[in-house]
């Protein structure tokens, strides 16, 4: 299990190579990998604050609840902080199970906890001026289904 | 002595980032009146903790929990991790 909060960029292409290198059993992995996208129109860059030290701590606690209830072989997450160029990659998950359903669950399961359980803060940066991003209702029901 | 922490626009709000403070308050609550109390950024940064989340030693907490042998406490909007 390897868990990263990081400024630096990283090729989700390379991590998923080495991540599924290397297990022969495992039948299915799932990642997925977020990226900074301009929905408005004139997005400069996405800010991304974080609470250093609870962010690892948060995360690493969902994903052993994760690792544990889907019986997940390995798990890789990836989340970066700081100013972030539109097209970047933002974070990734991948989950590493014998069977499929569980690899997708555990990687929605982390993807919705990741979204609202884990301290980070987004903020949109325009050439109007920059807003933080509310949290949505949807996000927080998401959680729900867990 | 407890280290008081802000985040995203609170932070912006309060203008600093962590503070060290000296109180006697027993519950978070008592402790955001206690910040309401002392100056109109606070005041308007607290106005409304239902917009608010709390952390208490890097563990989500709720607003009526004790402080009692807690050593840092977290003010912030909610998540938008992902």
């Amino acid at each position: 299990m390897r868990v990263r909060v990081q400024q630096a960029a990283f090729d989700a292409g390379a991590e998923l190579n080495a991540f599924s290198a290397g297990h022969s059993d495992v039948g299915a992995i799932v990642s997925f990998t977020g990226i900074v996208r301009d929905i408005h129109g004139g997005l400069v860059r996405m800010e991304i604050e974080h609470y250093p030290g609870m962010t690892e701590r948060a995360i690493t606690e969902f994903a052993d609840h994760a690792r544990a209830r889907w019986g997940l072989v390995d798990l890789l997450i990836i989340h970066r902080h700081g100013p972030l160029p539109v097209g970047a990659p933002i974070m990734m998950v991948a989950t590493a199970a014998a069977h499929r359903g569980a690899a997708f669950e555990a990687a929605e399961f982390l993807m919705d906890y990741l979204k609202s359980r884990a301290p980070f803060w987004k903020k949109e940066v325009t050439g109007e001026g920059a807003a933080w991003v509310a949290a949505t209702d949807a996000d927080e029901d998401a959680l729900g289904r867990w | 002595m407890i280290d008081v922490l802000y985040f995203a626009w609170l932070r912006e709000r309060i203008g600093l980032p962590m503070e060290r403070i000296e109180t006697s308050a027993a519950t978070v609550r008592d402790l955001v009146e206690e910040l309401r109390r002392r100056e109109d950024r606070y005041a308007l940064a607290f106005s409304d903790t239902a917009a608010l989340r709390v952390a208490l030693d890097q563990e989500l907490a709720e607003f009526d929990a004790p402080l009692a042998g807690v050593r840092e406490v977290a003010f912030f909007p909610p998540m938008t991790g992902g």
